[in-house]
């Protein structure tokens, strides 16, 4: 599998969060995703982007074309070094948080990407690796 | 700092989102409307996301919050215009938006607003063609 | 990675010229060479082109591994021939061939350069085979790769035209589906109802069925969640023609279809969305 372009972005405020919606929507344009696929993609890009910020007290995501071989994707792996994830079940529920930090409604994130592993522990920080495949 | 404008159009406040917001943006949308809903006594809200190519869960919640701070406020919401591939996107997302009517343009939006929304105007004091006061 | 004593890249550099006549000999004598199809000039040019990318891929880089940058031209060289040779009519087999065929008139010239040391012979025999071996396959994979990609493409195609949305009336749409659904088509018909009802600003659009004989978990979610996208666009669906062995599938599958209006057949649900839209069907009055 091959790294066709790569890009890390941080992730300190929450016009950083547009600007990774930008760039995540050029690309998957540019890697020739259908609209429904693109509109997907970014949406995915905010929630995450959103958890890193919010939850997460902001970290960067790293954005990377794919091409494996037989088709192209688009990878994004979002990092942070926050409280991290306690009740993993609960994150990936549907249900969203009411501001009280509950809740990330990671669930739903999950259903719009083709991949999709999460990795987090207590006081040391999440990571949250999304691909979605042409 | 920026703001989205909303227009008052008779009884009704018209609000068209057009940028990409970012979410302190989208919260100041929030308290402008609810404020303005309860200063001018407008009885309808009509969203127009026509523009938008992105709703994502904290946009879709400040939807919702805003249908039912409207609500309180005797004011219905219908949001308009919602994109193919973002509806698309909210129904994978599990997003339901409840309490949130929705019409495919602007028109089709104050026709049902309309015969939503019951008159101001009606009581005792119409009778004799006094005004209510 | 590149055995410190492997020969094999500078003899292929040195007697370049000789390898490359021996090889085309070799060609034009064998039975596969189709010259109906590739004139003995483009074969000539092909070959020299192949061979001299090949000696300075293997003087730059691994002769175990093919993906490096270094093997780059030679690999983009095979694409183009293996693409144009399709196109004439060539048989993959025939193409990758066109690689194997170097084996013999190289280990030949590599048995004269070897001077009788029989255990660097075997060596530079084994390296040189493993890369040609590589080559030729890699020319099969990429015919595969394109015949993939066409079958895509039609299939797409086959899509696109097989399930039309037509116009009913003046703000109702109908989609009449016919044959087996599988999870693709049900997308792709699905997302070009979403579009057509915002192009054509219906209100109501009639799914009818009829014409399915199974459904299965996958497309009935589908359909439900066109019909909730629908409905948050602001239009309503309706689905018509369900036959008694679907209603039977869809309970069984434990699918709620309580919020979606339902109706047995086309021309129910045609007056139920006339209704939506706030019409009425009158019989003209009688010519006197």
């Amino acid at each position: 599998m091959a790294t066709l372009r790569d890009e890390t972005l941080e992730i300190r405020s929450s016009s950083d969060v547009v600007r990774v919606r930008q760039v995540v929507r050029s690309w998957a344009a540019e890697l020739g995703f259908s609209l429904v696929d693109q509109t997907k993609l970014v949406t995915g890009a905010s929630e995450l982007g959103r958890n890193t910020l919010e939850h997460g007290r902001g970290g960067r995501v790293r954005v990377e074309m794919l091409n494996d071989g037989s088709r192209r994707g688009l990878r994004m792996t979002f990092e942070d070094e926050g409280p991290g994830i306690p009740d993993m079940q609960l994150a990936l529920s549907d249900g969203y948080s009411t501001g009280t930090g509950l809740g990330l409604g990671l669930g739903g994130t999950r259903r719009l990407m083709s991949e999709f592993r999460i990795q987090s522990e207590v006081g040391k920080g999440t990571r949250v690796q999304a691909v979605r495949w042409r | 700092m920026e703001r989205i404008p909303i227009l008052k159009m008779g009884e009704l406040l018209l609000v068209t989102i057009q940028v990409d917001m970012h979410d302190q943006l989208a919260m100041t949308l929030q308290d402008d409307l609810t404020e303005k809903i309860s200063r001018t006594g407008a009885r309808g809200v009509l969203i127009d996301i026509s523009a938008v190519e992105v709703v994502d869960s904290f946009i879709g919640r400040m939807i919702a919050n805003i249908a039912a701070m409207a609500r309180i406020l005797d004011a219905q919401t219908v949001l308009v215009g919602m994109q193919p591939a973002v509806a698309i996107t909210l129904v994978e997302l599990g997003l339901t938006l409840p309490g949130v009517r929705t019409a495919l343009n602007v028109e089709r939006g104050m026709a049902l607003l309309r015969a939503e929304v019951q008159p101001t105007r009606v009581g005792l004091g119409e009778a004799d063609g006094d005004a209510e006061g | 990675m590149t055995p410190a004593n492997s020969r094999l890249p500078e003899i292929l550099k040195r007697r370049e010229s000789e390898i490359l006549e021996r090889w085309i000999k070799e060609q034009l004598r064998a039975a596969t060479q189709r010259r109906d199809l590739l004139p003995e000039p483009q074969l000539r040019e092909q070959s020299r082109e192949f061979l001299s990318l090949v000696a300075e891929a293997a003087g730059k880089g691994s002769l175990t591994s093919l993906d490096g940058p270094a093997w780059e031209s030679v690999r983009d060289l095979l694409g183009d021939l293996s693409r144009s040779r399709a196109s004439q009519g060539f048989t993959p087999t025939e193409t990758a061939i066109f690689v194997f065929s170097l084996k013999q008139p190289l280990f030949d010239v590599l048995r004269q350069e070897a001077g009788g040391q029989t255990e660097a012979l075997a060596d530079d025999v084994w390296s040189a085979n493993t890369v040609l071996d590589r080559l030729g396959l890699y020319t099969t994979e990429l015919f595969q790769k394109g015949r993939e990609e066409l079958i895509a493409r039609q299939h797409q195609e086959m899509l696109e035209l097989s399930t039309p949305v037509v116009k009913l009336w003046e703000g109702v749409l109908a989609l009449p589906m016919i044959g087996t659904l599988d999870s693709a088509r049900t997308q792709v018909v699905m997302e070009s109802l979403l579009q057509r009802i915002v192009e054509t600003g219906a209100e109501v659009a009639i799914i009818d069925i009829t014409g399915v004989p199974t459904v299965d978990t996958l497309v009935a979610q589908h359909l439900l969640k066109t019909i909730t996208a629908a409905r948050l666009m602001g239009a309503e669906c309706i689905i018509s023609g369900i036959r008694p062995q679907i209603a039977a599938t869809i309970v069984h599958l434990g699918v709620d279809l309580s919020a979606v209006i339902t109706k047995a057949t086309l021309a129910d649900a045609f007056q139920v969305a006339l209704g939506r839209v706030g019409l009425v069907v009158q019989r003209a009055p009688a010519r006197s």
